[in-house]
């Protein structure tokens, strides 16, 4: 471990340039207090820039510090604010790369506000010329923090209490084709897949108010559909109605249009931003709404290991920021997911405590002091073939969206649906009893498909498709690994 | 028609010997199992009749099964379902529902549909069986 080498008194404050390391950014014997914001870096620094030097830069440039020495910060009690690089720890397996663990003060943030947090967090910082690329892989929240935020408005216990449904993933889909259906089709779609036995239908991501269907007829054709499926089945339904637009005040508009209509659930995209996503999920506790969140544009900054932020990190955010559902990867579907890291972001979902999991991504002890937990939503490119599998990784409190693996049914949407209702509840039939449902999970569903003919189609029709690619985003730390005790 | 409540209905009628053993593995996951039971089906009545109270101290699905036998002998002609109930922390409610009994004959909801502004339409699902008065709506 590089020693402190902080400089102290007046040498410290003559006019000029002073490696970040000098300046009180690098304090190796610093022990982060309870109440401390860790946060976890992936640095790359440029060549020939010693990495502990990055570290502290890291530090310095996301807290106090600006390129030169300002006499200024001796009207400060600058010490305390000054983030503090603790250690710097080589990546396993990875040449050029290094762990910085950065501790901040608690007094450097806003209570309760993402937007402040992240523009201290990933503000300035990631632009940073000495260092080819960095990551915020992790972070730690102390519970003082924690507790200036809403959280989820609603929870998974709660929303699971108010559309009467226990004991078994919900089933959703995403309306297809995404684009150009008009708003009386578009509700055709949620009818038939409601009806035919899901519990929710979605919006996907960039459905708003385009020239094909204007949000209101949509918003009018869909609670047609929900409440028609709702009689026909004598189940709660919904749809998530997604109010995502210019601006708030539309949004706003929306959302009240859809709560007016009866909707128990509306849906935001990520690229309305912290603030946005802060302020839905108040209007959502305050109008008894499920807010589901569609991570809409992630991928441009958490999927390459180098650059960008984790994904488990924008999951804490947005427990903190309050939204109800996010998507968080299926694992065995079409997109982006190594098992072990997206079982990482179903704990930070779904745990009141997630303990150190190296294994998972998960670098921290985190304690969520009560707030309630969202329901991850495993969606893309999954078919009712895979149900044990879904099962067995993902667990319960889960939204399993099937959207082409419903409508593209051979005997139409309705079969579809069906189909994975009855994949769905025989696996779990079959788990609670005790069977080893990830080996005899073929056997299982062939069987349930003897008494329904369209899970018989469903399988002969999707047998062979899987999606096996190398993940991006694998963890750096295999079970066995100790590099980073 | 059917109605989709609960955790098992997309599948035939569960038999005792499967009821038992989903039952077994609620009170395996120290979860309290109880009966309740309704001749109002609508999708937002919660409070079914309760069959007893929740079992907190019950070993084994036996006890549940007798118990579901005394009701069935009682409400046969209504909806049972068995509910189990986790009070651990961060949960306290229930953890499972599944129907195990249903009326010989579901006639199903009417959706009635009143028109208001803006093309507008105020929902109300009523069950066919709720035109009778509590107690003489099915058998």
């Amino acid at each position: 471990m590089v020693e402190n080498m902080t400089v102290t008194g007046a040498e410290r404050y003559k006019a000029g340039v002073m490696e970040y390391r000098k300046m009180g950014y690098w304090e190796p014997d610093y022990e982060p207090k309870d109440t401390d914001i860790i946060a976890l870096f992936r640095i790359t620094p440029q060549d020939g820039v010693d990495p502990v030097e990055a570290a502290a830069a890291v530090a310095g440039e996301s807290s106090t510090a600006t390129w030169t020495v300002v006499w200024t910060d001796r009207l400060t009690a600058c010490e305390k604010y000054r983030a503090k690089a603790y250690r710097v720890d080589p990546v396993p397996n990875a040449e050029g790369q290094y762990f910085a663990y950065i501790a901040y003060d608690l007094d450097l943030f806003e209570p309760g506000s993402i937007a402040n947090l992240t523009a201290s967090i990933i503000g300035n910082v990631f632009g940073f010329k000495p260092l080819k690329a960095l990551r915020l892989e992790d972070m730690r929240l102390p519970v003082a923090y924690v507790k200036t935020f809403q959280g989820p408005a609603t929870g998974i216990v709660v929303e699971r209490e108010r559309l009467d449904k226990f004991g078994r993933p919900l089933l959703g889909a995403t309306v297809k084709p995404k684009l150009g259906l008009s708003g009386r089709n578009y509700g055709r779609v949620v009818y038939e897949a409601l009806k035919g036995g899901l519990d929710f239908t979605k919006d996907d991501e960039n459905i708003n108010s385009q020239p094909f269907m204007h949000w209101r007829d949509r918003f009018l054709y869909c609670m047609e559909a929900v409440n028609k499926a709702q009689a026909e089945t004598g189940e709660v339904k919904g749809t998530y109605l997604n109010v995502t637009a210019a601006t708030m005040e539309d949004m706003y508009e929306r959302a009240d249009l859809a709560k007016e209509l009866g909707s128990n659930i509306v849906m935001i995209d990520l690229v309305i931003g912290y603030t946005a996503i802060q302020s839905m999920a108040k209007w959502a506790r305050r109008n008894d709404m499920i807010l589901h969140l569609h991570r809409a544009g992630h991928s441009t900054y958490t999927r390459q290991k180098s650059h960008g932020v984790s994904f488990r990190v924008i999951a804490k955010w947005m427990r903190l920021a309050g939204v109800d559902h996010i998507h968080a990867g299926t694992v065995v579907g079409k997109l982006e997911g190594d098992p072990a890291t997206t079982k990482g972001y179903y704990d930070v979902c779904r745990e009141e405590f997630n303990p150190m999991r190296l294994e998972n991504g998960i670098f921290f002890d985190q304690d969520w002091a009560s707030l309630n937990r969202l329901m991850p939503v495993a969606s893309g490119g999954i078919h009712a073939g895979q149900m044990h599998q879904l099962l067995d990784l993902l667990g319960e409190d889960v939204v399993l969206q099937f959207g082409g693996g419903t409508i593209g049914h051979p005997m139409g949407i309705a079969a579809g649906a069906t189909a994975n209702r009855v994949a769905l509840e025989c696996m779990v039939l079959a788990r609670n009893e005790g069977r080893d449902i990830v080996h005899e999970g073929p056997e299982i569903l062939q069987a349930a498909a003897r008494h329904c003919q369209p899970l018989q189609q469903a399988l002969d029709t999707w047998k062979d498709v899987t999606f096996n690619y190398t993940s991006t985003d694998a963890p750096d730390f295999v079970p066995t690994a100790t590099a980073a005790e | 028609m059917r109605i989709t409540q609960g955790a098992f209905s997309f599948l035939p009628d569960l038999t005792d010997e499967q009821i038992t053993k989903q039952v077994q593995y609620c009170i395996d996951n120290s979860w309290a199992v109880s009966l309740e039971f309704t001749d109002d089906p609508h999708p937002r009545n919660t409070y079914w009749e309760m069959w007893g109270h929740p079992m907190f101290d019950n070993p084994d699905a036996a006890a549940l099964m007798m118990e579901l036998k005394e009701c069935r002998k009682v409400y046969g002609d209504r909806y049972i379902r068995v509910v189990a109930f986790d009070a651990s922390h961060g949960w306290e409610s229930v953890k499972l529902s599944f129907i195990v009994n249903r009326p010989a004959n579901e006639p199903g909801f009417h959706l009635q549909r009143q028109e208001a502004a803006g093309r507008v339409i105020r929902y109300t699902t009523r069950p066919y069986a709720a035109d009778k008065p509590a107690g003489e709506r099915y058998g």
